[in-house]
């Protein structure tokens, strides 16, 4: 058994080489900022990481609702909310990793309470949560409620937290991409918005290869337990077989 | 189903009283921690002081988790989770019930801890409108969220160390917009803390009306 298959085979080369010229347009294609020198070389990884996540946690959102929904449940929903979860945090550690390692470079602190740092935070903790409680051993019909509404709680807590934290305090420079306003009209010109796409198809597909891979292992995984509860049932109907044979 | 409420939140009650586990264990806890942040942060630098809403609010924090697996505790043996489900009484009204018991425990115990804030730290005290909304609603905002994430928990064999993780992250708001109204009520400028003050009621209100759609299947479990 395998979890790949000419999709994913093409998925994978597809996303090595957007990496890879993802990685040339970084490190030599794109010029240093004016303010942040080289350091903004480490956006071409931060930014994509942080939208591919979102991505990810939203999808998993998604699926645990439509797991809780009655008409659409099924236990795939369920499946694919644990695997996009499980990717989803990779990415999100990565996003806290890089992005520390920029702010150690450019503010001069490896961290600073700032609204969107520390949102992310709580953010890596709550999933953290998520994915103990999925790990926790239960029928498979009870950890998938369970986990479908703890999703769907950490979902409704998102917009607070981070309500929060922005009234706490706010030092992070505003949204680069996702604003309307820069979208129309971006504050980063030629070859670095270039790079910053480049990123952003390199991560996605990237984020769709493990994705797809993380499925069909949870399907598998899936699929032994239920086999190895059937050839429990089966031994234990031969012994009782073998019994009667030796009582008659 | 109010009167289902009532029913449940009496049961609860009563047994913490006759049991005395609220006022024998969690509350000493509760006022050894304020003796416990007093040994690490020199009273005498006037830290306290400054720092005391937020070392209270972490300290109703433990608390919570404390009473929130004691909450649960009582429903494990004796297969009384079984009998609650069985006894034909709204899953809401079990909720509102079991959180309503947590509130009114955590309520007390804030009394408690206050009284323990402005006497140890010395503790000016100002702006009673505001703290006394501010306690009211953080307090049915962390009854709520550790009732939903407390039946969660319970009946598993890791539901001590997992109810933290769970839990904490999600009060997180709650912590900082209760320490902030307190710190702005404390200050004697009221006007910052309002906007925390309604943050608080937002959140109590989204876990009461989660807690009131989800407890029933998370019930059915286990």
């Amino acid at each position: 058994m395998t979890t790949s298959s000419p999709l994913t085979r093409v998925l994978g080369l597809v996303s090595l080489a957007a990496l890879v010229t993802l990685a040339v347009m970084a490190l030599w294609v794109s010029p240093a900022d004016v303010n942040q020198q080289d350091a903004v070389r480490l956006l071409y990884i931060h930014v994509p990481a942080a939208f591919v996540m979102y991505v990810a946690f939203g999808i998993t959102t998604l699926a645990s609702t439509l797991w809780l929904w009655p008409r659409t449940r099924a236990r795939r929903w369920d499946l694919l909310a644990g695997a996009s979860a499980e990717v989803g945090i990779v990415f999100l550690a990565l996003v806290l990793v890089v992005g520390s390692i920029w702010g150690r470079t450019t503010w001069g602190v490896w961290w600073t309470w700032d609204a969107r740092l520390t949102s992310t935070a709580v953010l890596f903790v709550l999933y953290l949560g998520y994915l103990a409680l999925r790990r926790v051993p239960a029928d498979t019909e009870v950890r998938a409620r369970r986990a479908a509404i703890a999703a769907v709680a950490i979902a409704v807590d998102i917009p607070i937290v981070h309500k929060s934290v922005e009234w706490w305090r706010t030092l992070h420079q505003k949204s680069s991409l996702l604003d309307e306003e820069t979208f129309l009209h971006p504050h980063i010109h030629g070859v670095m918005w270039w790079t910053v796409m480049v990123g952003m198809a390199a991560f996605t597909v990237l984020f769709v290869w493990l994705l797809v891979h993380r499925y069909r292992l949870a399907v598998l995984v899936d699929r032994v337990e239920d086999r190895s509860l059937e050839q429990a049932i089966a031994e234990r109907r031969a012994e009782a077989g073998e019994l009667a044979g030796v009582g008659r | 189903m109010w009167h289902d409420t009532a029913l449940v939140a009496g049961k609860d009650l009563r047994i913490e009283v006759r049991s005395r586990v609220a006022t024998n264990q969690v509350a000493p806890f509760a006022l050894l921690v304020l003796v416990l942040f007093a040994f690490a942060l020199d009273p005498d630098r006037g830290v306290l002081t400054k720092a005391a809403p937020g070392l209270f609010w972490v300290t109703v924090l433990f608390a919570t988790l404390l009473s929130v697996q004691r909450s649960f505790a009582i429903e494990a043996g004796d297969a009384t989770r079984d009998g609650l489900r069985l006894s034909g009484l709204d899953p809401a009204a079990i909720f509102l019930g079991k959180a309503g018991a947590v509130a009114l425990q955590l309520a007390a115990l804030e009394v408690v801890l206050a009284v323990g804030v402005v006497v140890l730290y010395d503790s000016p005290v100002h702006g009673a409108v505001l703290l006394l909304a501010t306690c009211v609603l953080a307090t049915v905002g962390l009854a709520a969220a550790g009732t939903v994430y407390g039946v969660l928990a319970a009946g598993l064999r890791v539901r001590d160390t997992l109810l933290p993780l769970l839990l904490m992250p999600v009060v997180a708001p709650v912590l900082l917009a209760a320490t902030r109204a307190s710190e702005a009520a404390l200050a004697g400028s009221p006007g910052d803390g309002w906007p925390w003050v309604r943050l608080l009621a937002v959140f109590a209100a989204v876990y009461v009306a989660f807690g009131v759609v989800a407890f029933g299947p998370l019930l059915e479990e286990a």
